[in-house]
Parts: structure tokens; sequence; C-alpha cells
């Protein structure tokens, strides 16, 4: 049980990293990854939602949709529990903690439609996971994340200095260095096939 | 603007993944074989018709503080359908789209057009908007994975080329290998358009990643370059 859980965090963290293996969360790993500490921000607000989306969204399939023959609606009930979610909590945080909000909040409105959420809900159904499993899955899914967001905040911060062709400046660039973050993590693949056989 | 210069713009000079760079996770995700960036680029042609259409013909009725939740429900709800029917007439293209195809919902290009065009603009211009869009989309995805396919799996649509099948990059078809070849080809477009391209006018905030960041109603002109 505990090996079980413990292969389902190394796999979403680092085999089947979200952001640089299955290409899910583009936008904010391109947009918000210019400072370590908004990427760490960022990183920190998508677990948070990530994991609070799976516990509302796994009892809603299990209970409601799967137990009424719903399951088409699946993506119209997701993404409005997911924007609904968002928007409570970020009511709650700036009434109870604003503290809390005044780091996390600025990053909780871009995160509604922010496909790895989404996209992190959807698999833990389509894989069949319990629901300790789906927790684990989606706190798994965010710590990769939060990982391959602070580490490539690093790397652009090298990449201010060097000089490019002027075709490359900005995003080509970035988009190259992504490449060879996603190589690093590609050599993961193995990891847990290897660790736990 | 003529209708002719509105459905070729999305095509070359506002393509979205090239030049608004929108919808970079399928891009990147399922270009690794032609068929597959085909299928993706009409089913989502297909639900930005339908989504644009609804939302040029809905909005004057539709309040403005509550047009987001409002346009994802729409977006959700043509999204439903068109994985439907690829689930009962195209079986193999939707499993192998598998969870890209839901995603379509949160693809930037279709609420990144609702909020830039169809809802200021009416019902026959919006759709043709959308059609030139989403031509642009499915031609860029085409050309990313024509890279990636043929060199990277030596095949052409499954079919084997004689060469480059005993000698392909496979890294290529694999993940590292997507961000490559989308830096390479939006370099290219930098380059052959010479920044006339690259201009994000009407490149509204609602869809920018850094919006909540920044904190600002628009970008200034320095931050556009």
């Amino acid at each position: 049980m505990i090996k079980n859980l413990i292969v389902i965090l190394m796999t979403s963290v680092l085999v089947n990293n979200y952001v640089l293996v299955k290409f899910l969360g583009i936008c904010p790993f391109l947009g918000v990854s210019k400072k370590i500490n908004q990427a760490a921000g960022m990183g920190i607000a998508v677990t948070f939602v990530m994991i609070l989306a799976t516990a509302v969204t796994w009892p809603i399939q299990t209970f409601i949709l799967d137990k009424f023959n719903l399951a088409y609606m699946q993506t119209i009930v997701f993404i409005l529990v997911i924007a609904t979610l968002v928007q409570f909590v970020e009511i709650v945080l700036k009434k109870y903690m604003p503290s809390l909000h005044s780091s996390l909040g600025i990053y909780l409105p871009l995160i509604t439609t922010n496909c790895a959420v989404l996209g992190v809900t959807v698999n833990n159904i389509n894989d069949g996971y319990n629901f300790v499993e789906s927790m684990v899955s989606s706190l798994g899914c965010g710590l990769g994340f939060l990982i391959a967001m602070v580490l490539f905040a690093g790397v652009r911060g090298h990449m201010e200095k060097c000089n490019p062709p002027e075709a490359f400046k900005g995003l080509p660039l970035t988009l190259v260095a992504a490449s060879i973050v996603s190589l690093a993590f590609f050599g993961f693949a193995g990891v847990i096939d290897n660790l736990f056989a | 603007m003529s209708k002719l210069q509105n459905f070729l713009k999305g095509l070359i000079r506002e393509n979205p993944v090239l030049v608004l760079v929108l919808g970079t996770c399928p891009t990147l995700a399922v270009s690794t074989k032609i068929s597959n960036a085909i299928g993706m680029g009409l089913a989502a042609t297909a639900v930005l018709i339908c989504s644009n259409i609804a939302i040029s013909a809905l909005r004057n009725v539709i309040s403005e503080k509550v047009r987001i939740p409002c346009y994802i429900v729409l977006i959700a709800g043509f999204v439903t359908v068109v994985s439907m029917l690829l689930n009962a007439y195209a079986n193999s293209l939707y499993e192998a789209l598998g969870i890209y195809l839901s995603l379509i919902v949160v693809n930037c290009i279709i609420l990144g057009r609702a909020e830039m065009y169809a809802n200021k603009h009416g019902v026959i211009d919006s759709a043709i908007d959308a059609a030139g869009m989403g031509l642009g989309f499915t031609l860029a995805l085409i050309a990313m994975a024509l890279i990636r396919e043929t060199l990277g799996s030596g095949t052409f649509l499954g079919y084997e080329i004689p060469f480059l099948a005993e000698n392909h990059i496979s890294i290529l078809a694999n993940a590292p290998g997507g961000f490559f070849v989308f830096g390479c080809l939006i370099a290219l477009v930098n380059k052959l358009s010479k920044g006339k391209a690259i201009k994000k006018k009407e490149f509204g905030c609602a869809n920018c990643p850094s919006a909540a960041v920044c904190g600002k109603n628009s970008c200034t002109e320095e931050e556009i370059k």
C-alpha cells in the first residue's frame, strides 16, 4: 500500500512531470518563470489548487456522475467546479488569511484555466485511482510542477546574460532552454522500474 | 478589413501558435504524429467556430461581469459534443488524443478569440475569424508534426520513409524534441517576417499567463517587443 503510494508520488513528480514530459501548464511555465520567487509562488499555488480540486472532483465523479450515468458531463462539471473553487479559495484567503493572500492570491485567478489542474483531475479518474491515490498523485503533480518552475527560473536567470542570434531572442531561446531541462527529466524514465523492481 | 483578409490573418500574420503563442500545450503534446496533429487541429477548429458563433450571437445578452464563466460553460459544452462525436465515429483518434481532447476547454486560443474578437464583432465575422484561426492552428500543428514525425520516427502518416526510417532521431519524437522544434519554428517565423508579424496588439490580458503578476491593464510598447 505504502509502496504503491510512493511509486505514484515518484512517478508523478519525476517520470511523468506535468510540464516537461506531459506538456500541461506550459503557459505559466513560460510566462511566470522569470524570477525564482514568482516561480515558487506560482508552483505552490498550483499544488494547493490541484490538491483541493482533486479532493472535490473525485467524490463528485464517483458519487454523482458515475452513479447517475452522467460521465459525459465530466468536462463541464469539472471546469465549473474548479473555477468556482478557485474563486471561493481566493475570497476565503482574502478574508481570513490576508498575509497568505498577498503572497499566493495574485496567482489564483491564473489557475482557473490552467490545463494542468483540469488535467490532473481528469487523469486521476482515467487512471482509476482511489481517493488516497488520487490525492497523492495530485500532490506529486503539483510538486513536479513546482520543481520544474523553480529549476527553469534558475536556468532563465543565466540566459539573460547570453547573446543569441536576433531571431532566437526571447521566446525561441526560452523554448530551446526548456528542451534541455526536459532532456534532464527524460533521464528519469527508467527510474521507477529499476528502483522498485 | 475585408472578409478574405479577416480569414487570412489567422494563417500567417496573426497565427495563433507561432505568432500569438497561444495553445502551446496541445501543440507540443500531439505533434508527434501528423495524423494526430490534423485530428487535434480540426477538433479545436470545430469547437472554435461553434464557440465564436455562439458567443458573438450572445454578446449583448451575457453580462460583462460573468462573461468568463459563461464562455467556459459554452466552450465546455461544444468540447463535450465534439469528443462524443469523435468517440463514436473516429475512435482511434479519440484514443490517441486522450486527455488533450477534453483539455480543448482550457485551450487559450478559444477563450482568447472569444475575448479578443467574438464579443466585439458580428456573427459572420466571428465565424470567419474562427475558421482562419483554427486553420492557422491546424497548419502550425501539421508543420510541427511533419518535422517531428519524419525526422523523429522516420515515417510519414504512418508509412516508412526509406532512408529516414533506419536513421531516425528519436529524441525529436519525445518531449525534449517538442520544445526544441517549437523554439526553432518560432525563430524561423521571426526571421522570415523580420519582425513584421510580431505585433501583439489586440493581445488582451485575459489570457496572458503573467497578467495577474504584472497587474496592469495593457502591455507597454517595450514589453510587446
